[in-house]
């Protein structure tokens, strides 16, 4: 017996809109608790929700880069429950008319390609945030209200890789619409897992697990893995599953189940009398798509196709959109090729980023400094090492790298009669091995070239020494 | 969700108590109990309507795309607004140890 | 006693512009009168003179720097669930004690843009639910014609004060008839303007979908004047109307020659007192010797109207008054978890009917009930809207009795619940169809309690419902009768 695990994903994304989705209160993650809060989104009395025109063109642009249908006509529902952070004891949400139905997104793993269906896109509204203190509660409302859309998956998923390359393709895809900040230590991206196990090629699925509010691409790689294994010695053992609830313990790596199916909640879903039915026109769809920017496969295409880059430099690149942003704005310095921006991009940016853990814009080393770095390279102002050296320097401290090698008086010498005095000095001081070359050792000439470079302070250009040695010992 | 035939004429007040989150004394589960079908059976004169084809109207003049600008504009004071509470600790308003999800 | 108290708007308005009065004096007045007959009737629930008298100064002083408009100086009873800043908005429930407001419904805002004063807040059934101010929870508040009898609600501290000379104008809400009935019991005009017309930002809402604030005052040009200055769009509130708002004092003409009467019979039907309908119909045959022409019209879905709306409005409401939890403001019940401080707060803390209406609110939107319930309530609804469409095809405004009987005695139908909801029918379709209402008095009955006539007319035609009520009111001269206290 094959078993398979099927996977569905929610995906809660806050949306990086300025105010919240119902009022005027400032998306403020930093603020001091209770202080971006007003009638509105505390749930007074009397205060009623104006939905925020940004929060639905975000959502429509997630739609629109992941092929789905907009609706039409859409509108919001209320959802009840009770808990302490949800000021109004019900959610407004979209219960049967969501923004976005359909679509797909691609993702790739172990090499195969694979399509993950999307269901659909709804926009609600997010909860305050509870902090527990001991044997108490406290709860903080400034998140109550931050614009929250759910991306749901169809049960596509078969494996916590698969899963994880999902989130990681769709955290992508978001970052390049610019619609969330998609900071998952922020909470901006939360997930809740569907997770089943059944019999490969069988017609009905297994019985289900649904593991809430994970926070971390990570915590839900480690937990489905576990729940496959959990669910998988069930089913081989015989052992009955129930259909539940399971909570993540990261530090404990395993799930527990917090309740089960018959005390699920009835939510007593009806359409929001306080609001208006969304009705989109295409014009202003197609408003909003022309508004977006290049997606990550097409911007790949690009890189490959246009400026004839190695499908694995590509993909590195397109893989951050900040660091594809970057790399361009590189390239954009006149005449330097895209493959040398490239090399630069993927081995020393990139190594400081993950050094700092910080994001290309808060690099102190502009793309349009690297741009001019690289060129002096390609001028032949400046040798390789040396060019090593100056990035260190802007990395540390900014600047422009003309400037530098000015400063520090680091331009190659690349004039004939420099380095000929360089290459006489060093065959005069060195007799005994210059005649080991002359006698056939090859050797003798890397010794020779390397003291050039030395008496040179490292700034002789290298390919006129070599030439310049070889005929002077000729 | 609840799968069971659902049954028009009986209010299950205790249930609809634990979803209102209202706790009921069992005089007033009597009371509210027989009240309530009360009301229901009157209601039930809707079932004379053939109201096929009807759209349902929730809105009495219904709008579209009543929208509002992502602006900052800050409602009034915060601090008074959690001067309301009942409870405070540290700037949160206080409530008895949460389980996750109840 | 200066009498000012006593007077409506119109008339002080020609005492502040010719100087014969103040605003404070006006105030002052009407603190007097308070102080003098509320004991009795007890419609304030909170009384900030000090507030008031200041804002009087204020008014006192644009009208001395040139300024001048129909409500400036005028002080204005304010319906317990109306947003005040600084004010308490209990709305008549003890869950809400210690809330104190942070901000100003629009429609105060608005007052307060034109000069006039907030001053106290009145009795009303708890969050609007009923019918004769008997659920509020600070007590009932006593009919001015007769302090055995109820005076209507659930604006009855609005209606009693205006009756009572205690209030200039006040200002209720009208969710099935919360306005117009009250209105009728306590010999008073009440308007229920069209859904959308003024702002619903700052009223706490009982169910979103029927809700307008309305006004209750001693004339129909009170009405309309105060209606001028309330109504309007508010980008605050999505279902408010952004048509310009017209001068509806200008609709006052004193005529209803040629405008068409719509009569349907079945307002007249079973369970309508006698003695109320002789009434009604004599003041329908008032109008058609003033000009208008009856047409008999009929309205087949009326006898529908209570269910469709004790579906309706208790689903709205269970979903509205969840967030009076005791968690972020209000009373609280302490307890060892969030669920159960919840569940005691609302037993301890909610009254009677309000924990009915929610119960049934919830139980027609729980899983399985849905479809049964709610959406066929509103497909009843759109029939109902439909009779409306009709009627108004073949006539300018429909008249009805505006409630079955006159005000009963206190704690009569208190323990009915059905007898309580069948007493909106004539009031109720007019929420649901999003239309608007005016109750303007016509005549007592033998018992010397006032009884009312409805003036209906499709949204946002509130200047054609405030002409025929002018017209007749005019010629009805109802409105110079007052209560003996």
């Amino acid at each position: 017996m094959t078993l398979l695990p099927t996977i569905g994903l929610e995906t809660h994304v806050q949306l990086n809109t300025r105010s919240k989705i119902w009022c005027g209160c400032a998306v403020d993650t930093a603020a001091a608790p209770n202080t971006q809060v007003c009638p509105v989104c505390m749930g007074y009395p009397g205060a009623l929700p104006v939905l925020n025109e940004e929060a639905v063109k975000k959502t429509v642009q997630t739609g629109l880069m992941l092929g789905c249908t907009v609706a039409l006509k859409s509108k919001h529902d209320r959802k009840s429950y009770f808990y302490p952070d949800m000021p109004k004891n019900y959610q407004i949400t979209q219960y049967d008319q969501p923004l976005c139905l359909g679509g797909s997104l691609e993702i790739e793993v172990e090499g195969r390609k694979k399509t993950v269906r999307i269901n659909r896109i709804h926009l609600e509204e997010d909860v305050g945030k509870s902090t527990h203190l001991r044997g108490t509660s406290g709860i903080d409302y400034n998140r109550a209200g931050t614009p929250l859309m759910e991306i749901v998956t169809e049960p596509d998923l078969h494996s916590e890789e698969e899963a994880f390359a999902y989130l990681t393709a769709l955290k992508r895809i978001l970052e390049y619409g610019n619609v969330s900040q998609c900071n998952p230590e922020e909470g901006n991206i939360r997930c809740d897992v569907n997770v089943s196990v059944a019999e490969a090629g069988s017609a009905t699925l297994g019985v289900k697990a649904e593991i809430k509010n994970m926070n971390t691409f990570r915590g839900v790689h480690r937990a489905l893995m576990y729940e496959i294994r959990r669910q998988t010695r069930a089913v081989q053992t015989g052992t009955p599953l129930v259909q539940e609830t399971r909570r993540w313990d990261d530090d404990q790596g395993m799930t527990s189940s917090m309740r089960t199916k018959e005390d699920a909640h009835d939510y007593r879903y009806f359409p929001d009398p306080d609001l208006a039915e969304i009705a989109l026109s295409a014009e202003q769809i197609g408003a909003w798509r022309a508004e977006l920017p290049e997606l990550p496969d097409h911007r790949r295409q690009r890189f490959i196709q246009e400026m004839e880059l190695p499908d694995y430099d590509a993909e590195v690149l397109v893989a951050d959109v900040h660091v594809a942003n970057y790399f361009e704005q590189v390239v954009a310095v006149a005449d330097i090729s895209a493959k040398a921006a490239s090399n630069w991009v993927m081995t020393e940016v990139m190594r400081v980023l993950s050094e700092t853990g910080g994001a290309p814009a808060d690099l102190k080393v502009t793309p349009e400094a690297l741009g001019n770095l690289i060129l002096l390279v390609e001028k032949k102002i400046l040798n390789h090492s040396k060019a090593k050296e100056v990035f260190g320097l802007l990395v540390d401290s900014g600047g422009d790298p003309e400037q530098l090698v000015k400063d520090k008086g680091w331009a190659q010498v690349s004039d004939r009669s420099s380095i000929e005095g360089f290459v006489k000095r060093v065959i005069d001081e060195n007799p005994s091995v210059v005649e080991d070359y002359r006698n056939g050792r090859q050797a003798a000439l890397q010794f020779l070239m390397g003291q050039v470079m030395r008496v040179s302070k490292g700034k002789a250009n290298p390919k006129m020494v070599l030439e310049l040695l070889k005929e002077k010992l000729a | 969700m609840n799968e069971k035939a659902p049954d028009l004429d009986h209010v299950e007040v205790t249930y609809v108590a634990m979803l209102a989150r209202i706790e009921l004394s069992a005089d007033e589960t009597d009371r509210f109990q027989s009240d309530l079908d009360a009301v229901l059976a009157y209601i039930h004169q809707l079932n004379e309507l053939d109201l096929d084809g009807v759209e349902p109207m929730s809105h009495p003049t219904p709008r579209k795309n009543v929208l509002r600008e992502d602006v900052v504009t800050p409602g009034p004071d915060s601090e008074a607004m959690i001067r309301n509470a009942p409870a405070t600790i540290q700037g949160l308003v206080r409530v008895p140890q949460m389980m996750e999800e109840s | 006693m200066s009498g000012l108290a006593c007077k409506g708007i119109r008339e002080l308005q020609g005492l502040l512009e010719s100087g014969s009065c103040s605003s404070r004096e006006i105030v002052e007045s009407v603190h007097a009168r308070i102080q003098e007959v509320d004991p009795k009737i007890n419609a304030y629930l909170n009384l900030d003179v000090e507030s008031a008298l200041l804002n009087a100064d204020a008014a006192d002083a644009r009208r001395a720097a040139g300024e001048n408009g129909a409500l400036l100086g005028i002080p204005v009873a304010i319906k317990d669930l109306l947003n005040v800043k600084g004010q308490s908005c209990g709305c008549a429930s003890k869950i809400l004690e210690g809330y104190t407001s942070p901000y100003d419904a629009t429609c105060v805002t608005k007052l307060r843009e034109a000069g006039a004063i907030p001053f106290g807040r009145v009795n009303m059934d708890e969050f609007a639910m009923g019918a004769s101010t008997e659920r509020s929870a600070y007590g009932v508040t006593r009919n001015p014609w007769n302090l055995d009898h109820v005076p209507g609600g659930s604006s009855g501290g609005s209606a009693a004060a205006v009756a009572a000379d205690e209030a200039i104008v006040s200002l209720g809400s009208d969710t099935g008839g919360s306005v117009r009935q009250p209105a009728s019991f306590c010999g008073c005009v009440g308007i229920k303007p069209s859904y959308g017309r003024v702002s619903r930002f700052g009223l706490t809402a009982f169910a979103s979908s029927l809700d307008q604030v309305g006004v209750l005052s001693k004339s129909v040009a009170d009405a309309a004047d105060t209606l001028g200055v309330i109504a309007g769009h508010d980008p605050k509130d999505t279902t408010s109307d952004p048509a310009a708002v017209p001068d509806y004092g200008k609709a006052l003409d004193g005529s209803m020659k040629g405008m068409k009467i719509g009569i349907a019979e079945e307002f007249f039907g079973a369970g309508v007192d006698p003695e109320v309908a002789e009434r009604v119909r004599a003041a329908i045959d008032q109008c058609v010797s003033l000009g208008a022409e009856p047409v008999a019209v009929s309205f087949p879905h009326l006898k529908y109207a209570v269910s469709v709306y004790y579906i309706l409005a208790p689903a709205e409401a269970s979903a509205n008054l969840s967030r009076f939890d005791g968690i972020r403001y209000g009373n609280r019940v302490d307890a060892e978890d969030p669920v159960s401080l919840m569940c005691k707060t609302r037993d301890a803390h909610f009254g009677d009917e309000v924990k009915r209406r929610i119960l049934l609110g919830t139980y027609v939107l729980s899983s399985g009930y849905y479809d049964a319930y709610y959406v066929k309530a509103l497909k009843a609804r759109a029939l109902i809207k439909r009779d409306f469409d009709e009627v108004f095809a073949k006539c300018d405004v429909l008249m009805s009795p505006v409630a079955p009987t006159t005000a009963y005695k206190i704690g009569a139908e208190l323990d009915d619940p059905l007898a309580l909801y069948l007493g909106d029918i004539c009031t109720i379709p007019s929420n649901l169809a999003g239309g608007c209402g005016l109750s303007v008095p016509c005549g007592f009955s033998e018992a010397g309690l006032p009884i009312g006539l409805q003036i209906l007319g499709p949204a946002f035609a509130e200047e054609r419902i405030l002409r025929a009520g002018f017209a007749y009111e005019q010629s009805a001269k109802i409105q110079h009768q007052r209560p003996s206290l």
